[in-house]
């Protein structure tokens, strides 16, 4: 039928791609697109930089170098200090563990059946989460002046946001037959609550109020730093005073990083036997 | 009719030492915490008397001829944030492997774990202070401490995933001959890069945060302008900038969280 008798040359063909060409080109436009970003933000941030990147890792050795060895007999001074930013996250994650149930509460879809509330809340929480701890500290200093009252009410208002988040979702998994069970059998709200849902969130409560309190211990170290108390404001006078004091500062750093260490252990230890 | 509850489960001794060791340690605690802390109302009260009128209303009025300033030192501060987060997702892919349990067996992967835990126990604000004494009070410091501080948590993420892979790939390549190299290539990474980029984006949204407030210790970012707006009392300066981080911040965490929805 076709005139053409010419012998097709024997074509061994490749076997069909698994990923479609337009996803690869997607992919290397991305790719390209990150890299180029990534070159024009290393070049933004050095543009003031004194000196060229490469003195950076010699400069950064003998600068460290005055760091060390850190000046552990300075100890003694600092654990009064210590000790109060630990109890700073205490109080701050428990009065915040308080306020956080009828939050939680609100902000959990299958118990709040009533949408504008429910969405109001979840916006408010949102709101709350974007406002980084030290930004609340710098303005809670500005209220009420330097000391520690400032840093916990930071600590609460941050960690509220985080726990109310996190507990809400925990309520929205429960297995919500015992409720319906209860409310059918004449249970009020607070019934229904207090023995359907307490039960089933409780061990996920405590273990989501330990790792809060993990974060605000770690941000509790750096708030003194804007004045709002505990062991960041010893840390900031020391690194003020300039190289005499850097190995003071560093036996503070090195206590941080113990005590965080430390906390974080036994915390994870708990949460393990909780759940 | 003779109504009984069914009998309640009976606790081992154990369980009720451990029971009481705990209650006993918690009010340890507490009390412990009520007798340090010593909080000085009366001076609070005070300030807060003196400094309500500045402070809240201006708070709620901000002032938008700083806005210029607040686009450009808050683009400074995502820069800083991509920077590092990107440094951070590239440095912890060698480590996560190192600390993964099922790629380098139980007992060797113990170091990499360890420096990752060490890595996390530094706070941000910290390893900016002192990358700020290496190179220098500007952004670029702020650069290192959130790729330093990153690594430590994406290192760990990562790890949790590697050892979450399906070994049955794995096995059935090995079976069939392949060498390490192809069965990471072939087997391993397809199973993981979803994840891996799913969190690196996740950490990008993190670090914006982060990097918001370096500025405090001087390693650039809208943080010296919140240093500044708050030694001169400029709270309304202190809402523009207020503004533009929740700006940022919520439409990075739409974005972020609509390509990880994608992605995974």
């Amino acid at each position: 039928m076709s005139k053409s008798n010419t012998k097709k040359p024997l074509k061994i063909k490749q076997p069909p791609d698994i990923y479609p060409t337009k996803t690869k080109a997607q992919v290397t436009i991305i790719f390209f697109a990150i890299v180029a970003m990534y070159l024009y933000s290393m070049n933004w941030t050095q543009r003031d930089m004194v000196g060229d990147i490469t003195d950076a890792p010699a400069n950064m050795v003998s600068v460290l170098g005055k760091f060390f060895p850190p000046n552990y007999s300075y100890w003694s001074n600092i654990w009064d200090e210590m000790a109060l930013t630990i109890q700073m996250a205490v109080i701050a994650t428990t009065i915040a563990a308080i306020i956080t149930v009828p939050l939680a509460l609100l902000s959990a879809r299958n118990i709040t059946t009533f949408k504008p509330l429910y969405y109001a809340t979840r916006t408010f929480l949102n709101l709350l989460r974007t406002i980084p701890d030290l930004v609340l500290a710098v303005i809670f200093v500005g209220l009420f002046g330097i000391g520690l009252l400032p840093g916990i009410l930071a600590l609460i208002v941050f960690s509220l946001g985080i726990l109310a988040k996190l507990i809400s979702e925990t309520i929205e998994t429960v297995d919500m037959s015992p409720l319906e069970a209860m409310r059918a059998s004449g249970g009020g709200t607070i019934q229904v609550i207090w023995t359907g849902l307490v039960p089933q969130v409780l061990p996920q409560f405590t273990s989501l109020v330990l790792y809060v309190f993990e974060i605000n211990v770690r941000a509790s170290v750096v708030l003194g730093y804007v004045g709002a108390g505990g062991i960041g404001q010893v840390l900031q006078s020391q690194l003020r005073y300039g190289h005499i004091a850097f190995p003071n500062a560093m036996a503070i750093i090195v206590l941080i990083f113990i005590v965080v260490l430390v906390i974080e252990y036994i915390s994870s230890k708990l949460r393990e036997a909780l759940i | 009719m003779n109504l009984t509850l069914p009998p309640k489960p009976k606790n081992s001794l154990f369980k009720k030492l451990r029971a009481i060791v705990i209650t006993i340690s918690i009010i340890a605690l507490y009390i412990w915490t009520f007798l340090g802390i010593d909080l000085d109302w009366e001076k609070a009260i005070n300030k807060l008397i003196q400094q309500f009128d500045k402070v809240i209303p201006m708070l709620f009025s901000p002032d938008w001829s700083a806005t210029g300033e607040v686009a450009l030192t808050m683009l400074e501060t995502i820069f800083i944030a991509f920077a590092g987060s990107l440094m951070a997702a590239i440095l912890a892919v060698p480590l996560s492997f190192l600390a993964a349990n099922n790629m380098m067996g139980k007992y060797l992967s113990m170091p990499g774990k360890w420096l990752l835990s060490a890595i996390r126990a530094f706070p941000d604000l910290i390893l900016a202070i002192l990358f700020v004494v290496a190179v220098g009070p500007n952004a670029f410091a702020g650069v290192l401490a959130i790729a330093i501080g990153s690594t430590g948590m994406l290192g760990k993420l990562f790890s949790e995933i590697i050892e979450q892979i399906d070994k049955d790939v794995v096995q059935g390549m090995q079976a069939n001959g392949a060498n390490r190299t192809q069965v990471l290539f072939y087997a391993v990474l397809p199973q993981i890069i979803p994840e891996f980029l799913s969190y690196a984006i996740y950490r990008f949204e993190v670090d914006i945060r982060a990097s918001s407030i370096l500025g405090i210790v001087g390693a650039g970012g809208i943080g010296t302008m919140i240093v500044f707006a708050s030694a001169n009392d400029n709270w309304s300066q202190m809402g523009t900038i207020l503004v533009g981080i929740i700006v940022v911040v919520t439409v990075i965490d739409f974005t972020s969280a609509f390509i990880r929805k994608r992605i995974v």
